[in-house]
C-alpha cells in the first residue's frame, strides 16, 4: 500500500507541476491576476506531494520492504539505519526523485521569499520551474519508477555498493544536487526576462542571491566529493578529471562567471544579454552533465546503471528545456537594450576579464570531457583525454585569474587607473614577494612556487581590500570597527570568498609536494617517509556489522616521539563479495599522514603486507578553502540590500516605467 | 555595441542554439548507436587492435632479457605484452592472474617509468610471469604504444600485429575472459 501511495503522490506532484506551469504563465501573458495568484499555492502543493512521495520511499527502505524493486536491489536487512535512509538517493531512481524534490523546494522558496517580486515575474519564474519539474517527474514515473514492485519479493535485499556506505558520500548527493538544481532559479529568471523582454538592474539584484546560494551548495558539493575520493578511494589523489567530476566543475565555472556578471547587470545595467546566456548555460550544463553521465555516454568510473532507452527520454527532456530556452534566447535576446559603456580598465572591465577567463576554462574542461565520445562518433577512433591535457590547458588560464583577483575588487567602476590601486596593495605585494622567497627556497617546481605566491597574494589583497575600505590604522580602531559594521555584507562576503580561493590554491601548492611510498613489509618492520618512522606493529581480523575487516596498526614516530597510531583497514563485504579500503588519516592541519593497507601475502609470522604511506602537506586546506568560499557566499547572502532594498527600489522604478514592451 | 546591425545581432544570438542543436544530434546518434551496439563509449582502447606494433629497442630489466620490436615480430606464437610498474597497486593485484595465464600464452613485460632496482624488487617479491622483461625508464615507448596507464596489456600476433588490447588488470574477470576469448581463436 505504501509504495502505491508514494507513486500516487508522485503522479499528483506531476499533475500539480503541470498546472503550475500552465496557469501562471497563461495568467502572466493575459495579465489575469487570479491565475498568477495561483502560482505560489501550486508550488507549495507540488512540494508537499513530492515530500510525501519521498517519505514513502524512505519508509519502504527503513521497513525493509523488499517487494519494492529499488529497495531490494539497493538495501539489505543488515545495512545500518543511516545508510538505509541515505541509500534511497544512492541509486538512479531515488536520485532522480531527490532531484525533483529539490527542484520543488526551489519553486516553493521562490513562492515564499519572492513575495516582493512583481506578480508577473514571480508567476513566470514559478511557472518555468514547474515546467522543468513536471518533465523530471514524468521521467521518474515513466522510465525510472522507484516504486516498482517485484514478485515474489525476496527475503533480503542485495545490499548496496559498500563504497557508498560512508557518511561523506551519504550527504554528498543532496548538497551537490541542491547546487545543480539551485541554478534552475537563475535559469527561470532568465527565461522569464526573455519572455518579458526586459532586463534591468533590479533583475540582476534578484538573480544574484539565488545564484550565490546555488553556487555555495555546488562549491560544498564538489569539495565534499573531492574529499570523499581522497579518503575513500585510497589513492591519495583528490581530483581525477573524471567525467563525473568535470560534470560538476563545468556548471561551477560558468556559475561563478554568472555570479560575477550579474554584479555588472545590477550596478551598471550592462552585460545583460551575456548574463542571460550564462544563466541559461549554467543550468543547461548542470542538467546535461548529470544526465549524460546517467545515459552512459560519458565514460566514468562512477558509472550509474546505463540504459540507452532512458537516455533517449533524458535527451528529449534536455532538448525541450535547453533547446526551448535557447530558441527563446535567439528570438528575444536581440530586442533587449544594451547598457552603458565603460573603459577597459574599470571594475566592469575586470569582471569581463573574469568572465572571459572563467568561460575559457569552462570551455577547456567541456572540450576535454566531450572530446572522446565525439571523436569516436565522427572518426570511429577514441582517445582518452586525461590529467596531462587538463593540467596543461587550465593552469595557464587559472593563473591570470588568481593574479587579477587581488586587484579587481579595488578597481573603481566606469573608468579607473591601475596605479592608485596597486599603491594600496603595497603590503600585499611585499607579502607575496616574501611568500615567493620562502617557497623558492622550500618548494620544488615552478608551478608550486607560483601557486604559493599567488595564494598569499590573494589572501593578503582580500584582507587589504577590507582594511582599505574601513580605513584601518588611518582612523581610530573604534571608527574602523564602525565602518566595518556599516560595510555592505556582500563586500565582506566577496573578500572572504576570494580569500577562500587563496586557501585552496595554497592547499594545492602544498599537495604538489606530497610524498608517498608503497612497501611490502612483515609485521615489526619500520619505514621512513617524510621525516617520520612508520612501523607496522600488528594486523588483525575484526568482524563488522556486514563485513569482516583486516585492520593494521601502524605506529608513527617522529624523532622517537609517538605521533599517532593509525588503523587502516580493508573490509570484505559479505553480501556483495566486494572489498573496500578504509584509509586512515591523521592530520594536524598542516599535513595529513595517510595510510592504506593492501593485499597480504603468505601466512603466519612470515606474512607480508602491502602498505601505501602518504605524507600530504596542506591537504586539508584545499577543502577548508572551499568551505571558506561558501561561508563568504553565505555572508554575502545576508546583505541588507538583497533582503530589503531591492524590492522597494523596483516598486519605485516600476511606477515610472512601462511594464512590458 | 551600437555598430552591430540587427541582422548580425540576430545571427549572434542564434549561435548558442545552433551549438546546442549540433550537440543534441550528436548525443542522439551516440544513444542510438549504443542501443544498436555500434557505438560503445567504454571501449576506449579498441582502436589499438589491428595496428602494427611501433618500432622500439629497450634495454633489459633484471632479472630478464630485454627485447626490441624486431624480436617481437619474429615470434611464431602470440605474445602478451604487459606494461607494469612497481608503484602500481593494480599491477600487484593482477600478478596471480598473470602467473596462471603464463601457462597459456608467453608474457613479455615492460617496466613502465620505474627505477630498475624497484622493478626488480617487485618481480622478486610478486613472482615472475615474464619470459623477457624490458625497461621503459622514461615511458617513451609506452607513448608509441598508446598506453594510458598501468597495468595495460597487448596481445601480439606473429608478424607484429596487435590483435587485442586491454586496459586494467587481469584480476578483473571481464578483461581475463576477453583475452581468453581472443586466444581461443588464434592458431597457437
Amino acid at each position: 500500500m505504501n509504495p502505491e501511495l508514494g507513486r500516487f503522490a508522485l503522479a499528483l506532484a506531476c499533475t500539480i507541476a503541470l498546472a503550475q506551469t500552465i496557469l501562471p504563465l497563461a495568467g502572466a501573458q493575459r495579465r489575469d491576476v487570479r491565475l498568477m495568484a495561483a502560482a505560489p499555492g501550486l508550488a507549495i502543493g507540488q512540494l508537499l506531494a513530492l515530500a510525501v512521495s519521498f517519505g514513502c520511499l524512505i519508509y519502504a527502505a527503513v521497513t525493509n520492504d523488499f517487494s519494492v524493486a529499488n529497495i531490494a536491489e539497493n538495501s539489505a536487512v543488515a545495512k545500518p539505519l543511516l545508510y538505509k535512509i541515505t541509500g534511497v538517493w544512492g541509486n538512479h531512481e531515488g536520485s532522480v526523485l531527490l532531484w525533483a524534490l529539490i527542484l520543488a523546494v526551489c519553486g516553493a522558496a521562490v513562492a515564499g521569499f519572492g513575495r516582493n517580486l512583481p506578480a508577473a515575474l514571480r508567476a513566470r519564474v514559478i511557472g518555468i520551474l514547474g515546467g522543468v519539474a513536471a518533465g523530471f517527474e514524468l521521467f521518474c514515473l515513466i522510465t525510472s519508477d522507484p516504486f516498482d514492485r517485484i514478485w515474489p519479493a525476496p527475503m533480503d535485499g542485495q545490499g548496496m555498493n559498500p563504497l557508498l556506505q560512508d557518511p561523506g558520500l551519504a550527504f554528498h548527493p543532496p548538497i551537490l544536487y541542491t547546487g545543480y538544481v539551485g541554478f534552475a532559479v537563475p535559469f527561470a529568471f532568465a527565461v522569464a526576462a526573455l519572455i518579458e523582454g526586459r532586463v534591468d538592474a533590479t533583475w540582476g539584484r534578484w538573480v544574484r542571491p539565488w545564484t550565490v546560494a546555488a553556487w555555495c551548495f555546488l562549491t560544498c558539493g564538489i569539495a565534499l566529493g573531492s574529499w570523499w575520493s581522497y579518503y575513500v578511494l585510497g589513492w591519495g589523489g583528490y581530483w581525477f578529471w573524471d567525467p563525473v567530476e568535470n560534470a560538476s566543475l563545468i556548471p561551477w565555472l560558468s556559475g561563478t562567471a554568472l555570479m560575477h556578471s550579474a554584479i555588472v547587470v545590477e550596478k551598471r545595467e550592462t552585460l545583460k544579454i551575456w548574463t542571460i546566456l550564462l544563466a541559461i548555460g549554467t543550468f543547461s550544463f548542470s542538467l546535461s552533465g548529470t544526465f549524460l553521465v546517467r545515459s552512459g555516454i560519458l565514460n566514468s568510473v562512477h558509472a550509474f546503471a546505463n540504459d540507452p532507452a532512458r537516455g533517449v527520454f533524458i535527451l528529449g527532456l534536455l532538448a525541450l528545456v535547453i533547446g526551448g530556452s535557447l530558441t527563446l534566447f535567439a528570438w528575444r535576446a536581440p530586442i533587449l537594450t544594451t547598457g552603458g559603456l565603460f573603459s577597459p580598465v574599470s571594475r566592469e572591465g575586470m569582471l569581463v576579464l573574469n568572465n572571459v577567463l572563467l568561460c575559457s576554462i569552462c570551455a577547456v574542461v567541456l572540450t576535454g570531457t566531450m572530446y572522446p565520445p565525439f571523436m569516436s562518433l565522427l572518426f570511429g577512433r577514441t582517445i582518452s583525454v586525461g590529467k596531462p591535457f587538463f593540467d596543461a590547458a587550465t593552469i595557464p588560464l587559472a593563473i591570470p585569474i588568481f593574479a587579477l583577483m587581488g586587484i579587481a575588487p579595488m578597481v573603481p567602476w566606469k573608468r579607473a587607473r591601475i596605479a592608485p590601486v596597486l599603491r594600496h596593495l603595497w603590503l600585499a605585494s611585499i607579502l607575496a614577494l616574501v611568500a615567493f622567497a620562502i617557497s623558492f627556497w622550500g618548494l620544488s617546481g615552478v608551478l608550486p612556487i607560483l601557486s604559493a605566491t599567488l595564494a598569499v597574494w590573494i589572501v593578503a589583497s582580500s584582507a587589504t581590500d577590507i582594511a582599505t575600505r574601513i580605513a584601518l590604522f588611518r582612523t581610530s580602531p573604534s571608527q574602523s570597527f564602525r565602518r566595518l559594521l556599516a560595510l555592505p555584507r556582500s563586500a565582506i562576503g566577496a573578500a572572504i570568498a576570494h580569500a577562500g580561493v587563496g586557501v585552496t590554491v595554497l592547499g594545492l601548492a602544498g599537495m604538489s609536494q606530497a610524498q608517498h611510498k608503497i612497501v611490502e613489509i612483515p609485521i615489526g618492520q619500520t619505514e621512513h617517509l617524510a621525516g617520520y618512522d612508520w612501523t607496522l606493529t600488528g594486523v588483525k581480523t575484526e568482524p563488522g556489522p556486514n563485513y569482516t575487516a583486516l585492520v593494521a596498526s601502524i605506529e608513527i614516530r617522529r624523532n622517537g616521539h609517538l605521533v599517532t597510531v593509525m588503523h587502516p583497514s580493508k573490509r570484505s563485504f559479505n553480501t556483495q563479495n566486494q572489498t573496500t579500503t578504509e584509509v586512515s588519516i591523521h592530520t594536524n592541519l598542516l599535513a595529513d599522514l595517510y595510510g592504506v593497507i593492501g593485499d597480504s601475502h603468505g601466512e603466519g609470522p612470515a606474512a607480508t603486507y602491502v602498505l601505501r604511506l602518504h605524507w600530504n602537506p596542506l591537504a586539508p586546506w584545499m577543502w577548508l578553502g572551499a568551505l571558506v568560499m561558501a561561508i563568504g557566499g553565505v555572508f554575502s547572502l545576508s546583505d541588507r540590500r538583497i533582503r530589503i532594498a531591492a524590492p522597494r527600489r523596483y516598486q519605485a522604478d516600476n511606477a515610472t516605467m512601462e511594464t512590458t514592451r | 555595441m551600437s555598430e552591430i546591425s540587427p541582422s548580425r545581432r540576430r545571427f549572434l544570438m542564434a549561435i548558442p542554439l545552433a551549438g546546442a542543436g549540433i550537440a543534441g544530434v550528436a548525443f542522439w546518434k551516440m544513444l542510438s548507436g549504443m542501443s544498436a551496439g555500434s557505438f560503445d563509449p567504454h571501449d576506449i582502447h579498441a582502436p589499438a587492435a589491428g595496428r602494427v606494433i611501433p618500432d622500439f629497442d629497450l634495454p633489459a630489466q633484471a632479472p630478464g632479457e630485454g627485447f626490441s620490436s624486431t624480436d617481437l615480430r619474429q615470434q611464431t606464437k602470440p605474445v602478451l605484452i604487459n606494461f607494469f610498474a612497481s608503484w602500481c597497486i593494480p599491477c600487484i593485484a593482477e600478478m596471480d592472474a598473470l602467473l596462471s595465464l603464463k601457462k597459456e600464452v608467453e608474457i613479455w613485460g615492460i617496466a613502465y617509468k620505474d627505477k630498475p632496482e624497484n622493478a626488480e624488487g617487485f618481480i622478486t617479491r610478486a613472482g615472475n610471469p615474464y619470459t623477457r622483461i624490458a625497461s621503459d625508464r622514461e615511458g617513451r615507448v609506452a607513448i608509441d604504444w598508446g598506453v594510458s596507464g598501468v597495468p595495460e596489456s597487448f596481445l601480439i600476433a606473429p608478424g607484429g600485429h596487435i590483435i587485442w588490447h586491454g586496459a586494467g588488470g587481469f584480476d578483473n574477470g571481464n578483461t581475463l575472459n576477453a583475452l581468453k576469448a581472443v586466444l581461443a581463436k588464434v592458431p597457437a
